[in-house]
């Protein structure tokens, strides 16, 4: 066997072993959770509330908080993220621009649990003060830190489309006498914008699975949130506070059920940005 | 918040741990059977019992540096449900494993100290005392405002456990009678990510161990009891329980050493200074 064989074995072996892995993880949900489905609990759970003394086990609640928390997160991110990218590749003198690169690049790095500490402190506080209701654990609070952690990765993603596109389209542009800010609107915004809702389904994925943050600054309540100043608890955080239930108790299993919710959502998001990719290419 | 009680539950630990080697070191008694010993100790569950549990831990791995004692939280349901599958060698609970528990994992008890449980709301709050009548409806969410207790005109922020807590199991049964606990309280995941939310917050009311109690929170006088050690001690707070380290099965070797420590005067002594009832 010569190198090239080798290295061929071994990286096929590693992506069946990868692939497998997604494929039993499914499996073993499925399994752990089949009881569910039979006589159709499964889907009674997603639209009835969480209350384990009265024999309610529905995830309803906490589908409500993730979807809430994920979407509010994304209305802070995106603009935040689209300007940042803006001002990188196209608007701000070269330094600064990789200055500001560099700083995203190394908040992409901070582990989650950091971004949770900042916001039990300083926002959760402030959030109170300012609102004067609640308890600042909120939709509000959990949604803010968690467009802090999503923003990072999506400047990176639309910086790098915006720096991708021709350079004679780029150049066009400059000989027509566009300003930078006329140059972004009518050329590279056009051009990117596949990138940029990939970019933005990516984080929608980010932000929907992470687990911290929701725990942490949302209030875990189990009532169905009525405004974004009211305390929920979101999939991920309610399998975290729910696992240390009796292995043979419905609560038990009923974390599976959100756990497939969220590997369906999942999937579902990969499978878009599959399309949006495939279409992107198409068009250019 | 998870790690900033871990974190201060465990700089507790080691204050404590400098006041008592000063002690110790002198008079040697039950830690001689551990001097020949050698191995692992798993322990996890109540996050009440954490702080005897390192300060115990300490103490026997600077005596004996081939034990290796391993400590985690999780609430009294994963002790007894990790020590019931053998994940761990003893399992920690803040309430009396239920019938079905103790036979469905063959467990032994050991209840080596007594707790109270107290409410606590923020310093800054003039309502300090409460009936029971108006406990159980701040908590059902009937009495939503400090208003109406003589406080002032804001919002109560209900703090509650998750359910595998030993904390919540004990409080829901005699401090609330087993009434309703609105769906509206936030939930915190231990002891200490409990005191760091009521510390934080002005309008905030919640329960915690009374070993955990320091100036952070204000503890609530309860019908007329304050929850402080000596009522429990003395019978007028009501709301207690024991602490309970678990094993499945006759505790052998090692991990009886460890137990029969926690029963010896210098085990007592420990809970003590934690702010527990001694058994013994």
């Amino acid at each position: 066997m010569n190198k090239t064989t080798i290295a061929e074995t071994g990286f096929l072996g590693a992506a069946v072993l990868s692939a497998s892995l997604a494929v039993l993880i499914l499996i073993f949900m499925l399994a752990l959770s089949f009881s569910l489905f039979k006589g159709g609990l499964f889907f009674t759970l997603l639209r009835t509330p969480w209350n384990p003394d009265h024999g309610l086990f529905g995830i309803y609640p906490m589908l409500a908080g993730t979807l809430s928390i994920v979407f509010l997160s994304l209305c802070w991110a995106f603009p935040l993220s689209l300007g940042a990218s803006a001002l990188i590749s196209v608007i701000a003198p070269a330094g600064f621009a990789k200055f500001c690169k560099k700083t995203v690049q190394m908040l992409t790095g901070i582990p989650t649990v950091i971004y949770g500490f900042v916001g039990v402190f300083l926002l959760v506080p402030f959030i109170r003060e300012m609102f004067a209701s609640g308890s600042g654990m909120n939709i509000l609070s959990a949604s803010l830190m968690l467009s802090m952690v999503i923003s990072p990765t999506m400047i990176l993603i639309f910086t790098d489309t915006f720096e991708s596109i021709p350079a004679s389209y780029s150049a066009a542009a400059d000989a027509l006498g566009a300003s930078p800010v006329q140059k972004f609107l009518y050329v590279i915004l056009p051009y990117s914008r596949h990138g940029i809702f990939a970019g933005l389904i990516l984080s929608v994925g980010r932000a929907m699975g992470d687990t911290l943050i929701a725990l942490m600054l949302a209030g875990n309540a189990v009532a169905v949130p009525g405004s974004i100043l009211d305390s929920a608890r979101s999939l991920t955080a309610h399998i975290a506070l729910v696992i240390a239930a009796d292995f043979d108790s419905i609560e038990f299993k009923t974390i599976f059920a959100a756990g497939l919710v969220l590997y369906a959502f999942t999937a579902f998001i990969i499978l878009l940005v599959r399309i949006i990719g495939r279409m992107g290419m198409k068009n250019r | 918040m998870l790690s900033i009680s871990k974190r201060s539950v465990s700089l507790t630990g080691f204050f404590i741990l400098f006041l008592f080697m000063g002690s110790s070191a002198v008079q040697a008694g039950t830690i001689d059977l551990f001097t020949s010993e050698k191995g692992e100790i798993k322990i996890s569950g109540g996050t009440a019992h954490i702080p005897v549990m390192k300060d115990a831990a300490k103490l026997i791995m600077e005596h004996n540096r081939d034990i290796r004692i391993s400590i985690a939280g999780g609430g009294s349901g994963v002790g007894i449900k990790q020590v019931g599958e053998g994940l761990v060698d003893i399992g920690n609970s803040g309430r009396k494993p239920t019938d079905d528990e103790i036979q469905k994992y063959g467990l032994k008890l050991f209840q080596w100290a007594i707790d109270g449980v107290g409410v606590v709301v923020n310093p800054k709050n003039p309502v300090k005392k409460l009936s029971t009548l108006q406990l159980t409806e701040i908590f059902s969410g009937k009495i939503v405002n400090w208003k109406a207790l003589g406080g002032s005109d804001k919002p109560i922020n209900v703090y509650t456990r998750d359910n595998s807590s030993g904390t919540r199991e004990v409080f829901w049964e005699k401090a609330l009678d087993k009434g309703e606990i609105t769906d509206k309280a936030n939930v915190v995941v231990s002891n200490g990510a409990m005191k760091t939310a009521v510390a934080n917050d002005s309008y905030g009311i919640g329960y915690v161990s009374v070993g955990h109690m320091d100036k952070s929170t204000a503890p609530v006088i309860l019908d007329g009891a304050e929850p402080t050690i000596d009522n429990v001690k003395n019978g007028s707070y009501k709301i207690a329980r024991g602490l309970f380290s678990n094993t499945k099965g006759e505790p052998k070797g090692l991990v009886k050493k460890f137990i029969d420590f926690l029963f010896s005067p210098e085990g007592q002594e420990l809970a003590a200074k934690n702010g527990f009832i001694p058994i013994k």
